[in-house]
Formats: structure tokens, sequence, C-alpha cells
């Protein structure tokens, strides 16, 4: 689990283009969108797309995106749950 | 009587380096595109998180409009751009992520930026601009057509000052030009000072 929020904050470092930000500076349950990292509408569909090409996932209901993308955590654990490659 | 307009600045990026007015402002000799703009925005102390967002078209204008909006307390600025590639650059990249039916993955980030007038979106937000704007695309630089563009936009009233100019984004080619028409500043606003200026960034 430790490795997989690893490599989710490198991911959303370099797929974000959050150039001014390393991993260490992202905690596990900081909040991704809002006054966390400040992600945007568009960063959320990337990260939908990122679910789907990295992990095999794809969210029948982009809804679904607002808890799941709430942080590092939440995602780790959501893709620990629905993996299927 | 007709008024009489000026071009109160000017600024270019090419070629690894970027003048305002005539005078070398950064050069660091490094072709690369990504490298440069990226070096070039950390000197300039440009603080702006979405920058590194933008595609390289948005990214070159940014920087060069920065350079002559930045201090600029007018808000009533029409943008007037202009280049040849229109969006091609980062047309081509979309078109990547697409091609493969098996690995078809368009990435929203990057389809976003696929008009090339977003990038007079994204110097609109940075300046908090409500102001006309508009983007051609010539085979080539058209100072008449800008000339006689700008000067509509402030014979009628429509603007206050006119952001113009040429930003070219093709690949690892990159061009730009801007200056800024108003009621007053150093050269006369003519078609042949346009070009002038255009084919040379240093001082004149």
């Amino acid at each position: 689990m430790a490795d997989l929020k690893l490599e989710l904050k490198e991911k959303i470092i370099e797929q974000l283009n959050l150039e001014d930000m390393s991993v260490d500076e992202i905690g596990d349950q900081d909040p991704l969108f809002g006054e966390g990292l400040g992600l945007d509408s568009i960063d959320a569909l990337e990260l939908i797309v990122m679910l789907d090409k990295d992990y095999g996932i794809k969210l029948a209901d982009p809804k679904e995106g607002r808890q799941i993308f709430e942080s590092v955590e939440t995602m780790a654990n959501y893709i620990e749950q629905h993996q299927t490659s | 009587m007709k008024t009489s307009y000026f071009i109160q600045e000017y600024c270019h990026i090419q070629n690894g380096a970027i003048w305002r007015n005539g005078e070398s402002l950064y050069s660091n000799g490094e072709t690369d595109f990504k490298t440069f703009i990226k070096a070039a925005y950390k000197t300039l102390d440009l603080d702006y998180s979405k920058f590194f967002k933008m595609d390289h078209l948005s990214k070159l204008a940014f920087i060069a409009s920065d350079l002559l909006l930045s201090s600029d307390t007018e808000k009533n600025t029409a943008l007037v751009l202009s280049n040849r590639a229109a969006s091609l650059d980062t047309d081509r990249k979309h078109q990547k992520s697409i091609e493969n039916e098996n690995g078809y993955y368009p990435s929203p980030a990057v389809f976003v930026y696929t008009l090339p007038n977003i990038c007079l979106g994204e110097i609109s937000i940075k300046h908090q601009l409500f102001s006309e704007n508009a983007f051609f695309v010539f085979e080539q630089f058209q100072a008449a057509y800008l000339h006689d563009y700008a000067s509509s936009l402030l014979d009628m009233g429509r603007a206050e000052k006119v952001l113009c100019g040429w930003v070219d984004m093709d690949d690892e080619k990159y061009d730009a030009f801007l200056y800024v028409v108003a009621k007053n500043g150093i050269f006369a606003h003519s078609k042949e000072k346009i070009n002038q200026l255009y084919q040379t960034p240093w001082q004149i």
C-alpha cells in the first residue's frame, strides 16, 4: 500500500505537471482538490484517464470521483479494491 | 482629424533568447523549447503555478505578454495575436494519443489546447482582462493586417490599448513578437515600423 501511494504521488506530479512539487510535499490524506493541491476539473478528468490507462479501472459514474479522488489514500484504497490489471 | 497611435513597448522570444524594447533580457543558448521556457520562467521570477499546465504555444504567448502587461494597469487592453501553425504543435500530441485503437487514451489536459486562441484566454485570466480578443492564422507575419485591426479597435473605442503580434510554435521552432499599441509611445504605429521591429529584435 505504501508503494502504491508513492507511485500515485509520482504519477500525479508527472501527469498533472505539478513541476514545483515533490512527493514529500503530498501527504497521504491531503485533499487533492480545493485548498489542498489545488487541482481543477481538467485534472479530475486526467485522473479518471490515469485510473483506466494504468490500473484498468473504468469509472462507470464520474460522480464517484468525488470520493475516490479525495486524497492519495482514498485513491490507493479504491485501486486496491478494484484493480483488474 | 484621424488620431495617431504609437507602439509603446515590444518584445521578442526566439532562438533561446528574450528581448524587450530592443534590449536583451534573457538568453541561455538553450534550443530545446521546454528547457528554455522553464528556465526563462524561473529567471524572470514569475509566480504562476498554472504555467506548467499550459501547452507550448500558451507558454510562449504567456511569457511574451507578461513582459509587456505585468506593469500595465490598463484593463481595457485588447488582444490581437496571429501565427502560422495555429495549434498544430498540440494537435500532433493529441493525434498521437488517439491513433492507436488499442491504446486510445486522449489526454483532457492536452485536448483543451487544440485551438490557438486558448492562449488568449490564459493571458486574459492572468491579467484579469475582459477585453476584445482575436487570433488570426496567416502564412506569414502580416503587419498591415494587424496595423489596421488594432487601429480600428482604438478608433471605435473598443479598447484603450491593443496587445498585438505573432506567436508561432511548431515542434521545436518558435517565434514570438508582441507589441503594445496605445495613444502614446516610443514609435509611430505604422506598417513599416511594425515590420522593422519584427525583423530586428535588438536595439534599432
